[in-house]
């Protein structure tokens, strides 16, 4: 049974919704400079997705969007494990996690 | 009354994900992601039925991934150290690329037909309960879940190796090796 909200709701709204964090993420990857932060940036974007996926599934009653849903998650834990493993190194041999600091190999 | 909920809890994933970009304290940005990503459950759970995923979003995002991040910050103190400014044209120049991203995103949208375009097989069961996500899950999608278990072991593998302190230095903690 398609879910109720969408009588009134259209599913585009969820696009947008979604659309809307999407490109907040984007923003925050753009304008920070602290590497913590642009990577929660990431995982908002990564977020947006998963709504996306969830709407629709539920849209047209496909449990497939859902399953996807969780292995975005897997990747995403994987993901978050190894970024923070590396930014502590970096912080650990320069002691700032800037992302300016970092562009040392351009010299 | 679903509907009006769903509006609100729209506006408020907005305005708590907009702070997350905002704010300047970066343990403020993970609390206000913490509540953005409690906000997206709410929608999983309330609106599009979809109860066990939503439950895992908690668990995994709010709960683990959101932890180990405030565990990093505060393990390294960054309060002391001032983030670097970028200058105000970057800041404008990002916002605006940032807005004709979501422009081009609207646009292409608004030209898409998202109606359904099939006859939807009605059945009892409710597509996001624990029952049918798992049969799919373990009969489907068997491998994929498969070398996610490998995937994890190499996470876990290449989180250790990175994190381990180098064999020569003689330094505790988070001291810089010279």
């Amino acid at each position: 049974m398609i879910p109720e909200i969408f009588q009134t709701v259209p599913i585009e709204h969820f696009v947008y919704l979604s659309a809307v964090l999407f490109v907040i993420g984007v923003v925050g990857v753009l304008t920070r400079s602290n590497a913590i932060v642009i990577f929660m940036s990431v995982e908002l974007m990564l977020n947006s997705v998963n709504l996306l996926l969830v709407s629709f599934s539920s849209y047209h009653q496909d449990p497939a969007g859902q399953i996807f849903v969780f292995f975005i998650m897997a990747v995403a834990a994987a993901e978050v494990a190894v970024g923070l493993a590396i930014i502590t190194m970096i912080y650990r041999n320069t002691h700032s996690v800037d992302i300016n600091d970092m562009s040392r190999m351009k010299n | 009354m679903l509907t009006s909920a769903f509006y609100f809890i729209a506006f408020v994933t907005i305005f708590f994900a907009i702070m997350v970009v905002a704010s300047k304290n970066p343990i403020h940005s993970v609390l206000y992601l913490v509540l953005t990503f409690f906000c997206i459950s709410a929608n999983y759970i309330f609106m599009l039925d979809a109860t066990f995923v939503g439950m895992v979003n908690i668990i995994v995002y709010a709960g683990a991934i959101m932890v180990l991040f405030l565990y990093v910050l505060m393990m390294m103190n960054l309060n002391s150290i001032a983030e670097q400014k970028r200058s105000v044209l970057f800041k404008v120049s990002a916002a605006i690329s940032g807005g004709m991203l979501l422009v081009v995103l609207v646009a292409a949208l608004k030209e898409a037909n998202l109606q359904i375009q099939h006859e939807v097989i009605a059945t009892d069961q409710r597509i996001g309960s624990i029952k049918v996500l798992g049969y799919v899950l373990y009969s489907k999608y068997q491998m994929p879940f498969e070398i996610a278990s490998i995937l994890f072991l190499i996470a876990m593998i290449g989180a250790v190796v990175l994190g381990k302190k180098d064999a020569g230095s003689k330094t505790i903690g988070l001291e810089p090796v010279q």
